[in-house]
């Protein structure tokens, strides 16, 4: 599979007083064509931050401090070399966004307009982005609501007339009226209950089969994620702690960080068991300790955690070249199993 | 200090200026007049001083009688911002006074304060006042600030009363109305600190509708013409020709502080607002990051390395900045 967006290194900073919050420090993340990838964390783990960082969304007082984010669509590389967001002026990103890479934001309440129809938002967005006359920017906005499942003679409704599923929907096909390379979704079923939740989520899965994007699928909810993503990476304090297949990180978690999220949700199959969650809370990202963050809630943390570099590699023991985590404890026992 | 400290960081930039301005005015005020010798009323008889352009002696040269045109001016301040800012506070506390009770107790007496404050509202002030003060037997300090008073507060009522209706009705007061909290204690602890931006800024702009509306029937001479304020000041620089004489320093300093006095206070204003519902702060405006402009629209902006913080002058003008909110840059400069 080929990468059609590549983070690589990438940090973002809050200036803040008393010091920066370094939000996210060199996280490396592909994403490759038709791919969904799902990234999890509690809250201020810096999921968003990295999101909308590569994608140079932040607002003052974010500063990228380092890193390079490449993406390699072919409308805009014609198949030569990828560009670079880091690098690109504001003329060049407002092309990049929502043309090559979306964005479903949080909260479908506020991010559609209030006094404006459903039908004017989603033409705003086709006229910014598209050239189009009126009556196909019309009939696009129309058939954008099909994709969705949401009747056309909504067009003329107002957000407030509409469900919270259907305004998340809206805000769906909105994010694909330019045809986009990358989807990233932020949190897009988190205000919904889990039937909605199911149906929006059978929907997008069902899109990216025939439109081919690629999806950053960004949740807290890990179980979530398994049934929905391809890959999974696992973040905590602004860093990756571990990445790989849905499959992989079920099965085999390797960071005691993922196991502690596995262990915080019930499994449907199997003996009953006792759910233990996480104890402790994040750390302060303004004066961070070295090395592995997760430290003072590890169970497994040894003196030498406090060495770690933090990059991903290769479980120990693991043959497995895309199962990677940050931390070199943990690794594969002669059964098989991690320990 | 401290808090003091975080205030001023936390004025948007017009809010400052318009603080330093107003600042510099109310300075003026109080010592102006203790650091000039010539009287401001003393008509000096000699004929080689009458109508004499700035110089060392006058550093605003001297009226048509010979007057120092300095003097004058900085008891005109003293005297105008004296009358303006108690009218602010009459009318204010008017204001706070009609709109919390009209919104607190409704039904009859909502409808009965409201109708009062809408008949103020159709009153063409100006008209009216040249009126009253035809028929005033004085008129000096004391009736002008009754009379602005009087004719200030409705604009502030009706505003106040809309915001306490609102505030009245949301959960918190409800809570605090359950759990038993007397009345006053409702509004003078649930309420009005909830309107206290909107307070400040009904305030300031009845000081500035003061000072017009004073110097305005001051240059009518409907004042007490033996006083010295901006307005009499124009009002004897018109009388005695000063425009058609070329005297201009006797007309322009006086009308330059009147809209000096003016901008300062509409600048004040806008920091009220902005103090008042931060959204605004966020929403536009930009930051210094690195020495760099960023405003709010802007991408993300890329700086590898961090600088570190800039010299003492550049520390200074730092903090008039809004990203002087987000970095706690000592006030010397030193390197963090």
């Amino acid at each position: 599979m080929k990468p059609i967006l590549e983070i690589s290194d990438l940090s973002v900073a809050y200036r803040a007083e008393g010091g920066d919050v370094r939000a996210v420090e060199q996280v490396n993340l592909t994403l490759h064509a038709g791919e969904v990838v799902g990234l999890c964390g509690e809250s201020g783990s810096g999921k968003s931050t990295l999101a909308y960082g590569a994608t140079r969304l932040l607002r003052p007082p974010a500063v990228v401090t380092g890193g390079s984010v490449k993406y390699y669509g072919n409308r805009i590389t014609q198949g030569g070399h990828p560009v670079d967001i880091l690098a690109q002026s504001k003329k060049d990103l407002k092309a990049l966004r929502w043309r090559e890479i979306a964005i479903v934001f949080q909260s479908a309440m506020n991010a559609l307009n209030p006094v404006l129809r459903v039908e004017d938002q989603i033409l705003d967005a086709i006229r910014a982005h598209l050239k189009m006359s009126g009556g196909e920017a019309r009939e696009k906005a129309a058939t954008l609501l099909d994709l969705v499942g949401i009747p056309r003679a909504r067009l003329r409704s107002y957000p407030h007339e509409l469900s919270g599923g259907m305004r998340q929907r809206v805000m769906i096909a909105m994010a694909l009226a330019a045809d986009p390379e990358v989807v990233i979704m932020d949190e897009p079923t988190t205000a919904l209950d889990v039937v909605v939740q199911r149906d929006i989520l059978a929907q997008i899965v069902e899109l990216k089969e025939t439109l081919g994007f690629a999806i950053l699928f960004i949740t807290h909810d890990l179980s979530l994620l398994l049934e929905l993503a391809d890959r999974i990476a696992v973040m905590y304090a602004g860093r990756l702690l571990e990445t790989g297949s849905s499959q992989e990180i079920m099965r085999d978690p390797a960071h005691p960080y993922t196991r502690g999220l596995l262990n915080s949700f019930p499994s449907l199959h199997g003996p009953r068991r006792d759910l233990v969650g996480i104890p402790g809370s994040p750390p302060d990202l303004r004066s961070p300790d070295p090395g592995c963050p997760f430290i003072p809630r590890c169970a497994y943390a040894l003196p030498s955690c406090s060495e770690v570099d933090m990059a991903l590699d290769r479980v120990k023991g693991d043959s497995r070249p895309d199962h990677l985590t940050a931390c070199p404890v943990v690794s594969v026992s002669q059964e098989g199993v991690l320990s | 200090m401290r808090a003091l400290r975080n205030l001023w960081r936390n004025l948007p930039v017009t809010a400052k200026i318009g603080t330093i301005l107003l600042g510099v005015f109310v300075l003026a005020g109080i010592i102006g007049p203790l650091l000039v010798s010539n009287s401001p009323g003393y008509e000096n008889a000699s004929p080689s001083l009458s109508l004499q352009p700035p110089s060392a002696n006058y550093w605003l040269g001297t009226t048509q009688s010979g007057q120092d045109v300095l003097s004058q001016l900085l008891s005109g301040i003293r005297l105008t911002l004296e009358l303006a800012l108690l009218v602010g506070v009459i009318a204010t506390a008017l204001s706070v006074i009609v709109g919390v009770t009209s919104a607190f107790l409704g039904g009859i007496w909502d409808e009965l304060l409201m109708l009062l404050a809408n008949v103020f509202l159709v009153i063409p002030a100006l008209p009216l006042l040249i009126l009253v003060f035809g028929y005033l037997p004085g008129k000096g300090q004391l009736p002008t600030i009754i009379v602005l008073s009087a004719l200030g507060w409705q604009w502030g009522a009706r505003v106040i009363r809309a915001q306490t209706l609102m505030i009245r009705n949301r959960d918190f007061v409800a809570a605090s109305r359950e759990s038993g909290e007397k009345s006053w204690r409702i509004i003078f602890f649930e309420i009005i600190p909830n309107e206290v931006s909107l307070i400040a800024s009904s305030f300031v702009n009845t000081v500035l509708y003061a000072i017009a509306t004073s110097v305005a029937l001051a240059f009518i001479g409907l004042a007490d013409l033996n006083s010295w304020s901006l307005g009499t000041m124009l009002y004897w620089a018109q009388s005695q020709q000063a425009l058609q004489l070329g005297a201009w320093w006797w007309f322009l300093p006086p009308g330059i502080a009147v809209a000096l006095i003016g901008t300062a206070l509409v600048l004040l204003n806008t920091g009220f607002d902005e103090l008042g519902s931060p959204r605004l702060r966020a929403s536009r405006g930009s930051a210094r990051i690195a020495g760099k402009r960023v405003w709010a629209t802007d991408p993300t902006p890329v700086i590898p390395h961090l600088a570190a913080s800039p010299s003492r002058v550049s520390a200074f003008m730092h903090s008039f900045s809004r990203s002087s909110l987000l970095d706690d840059t000592p006030a010397g400069g030193e390197l963090r």
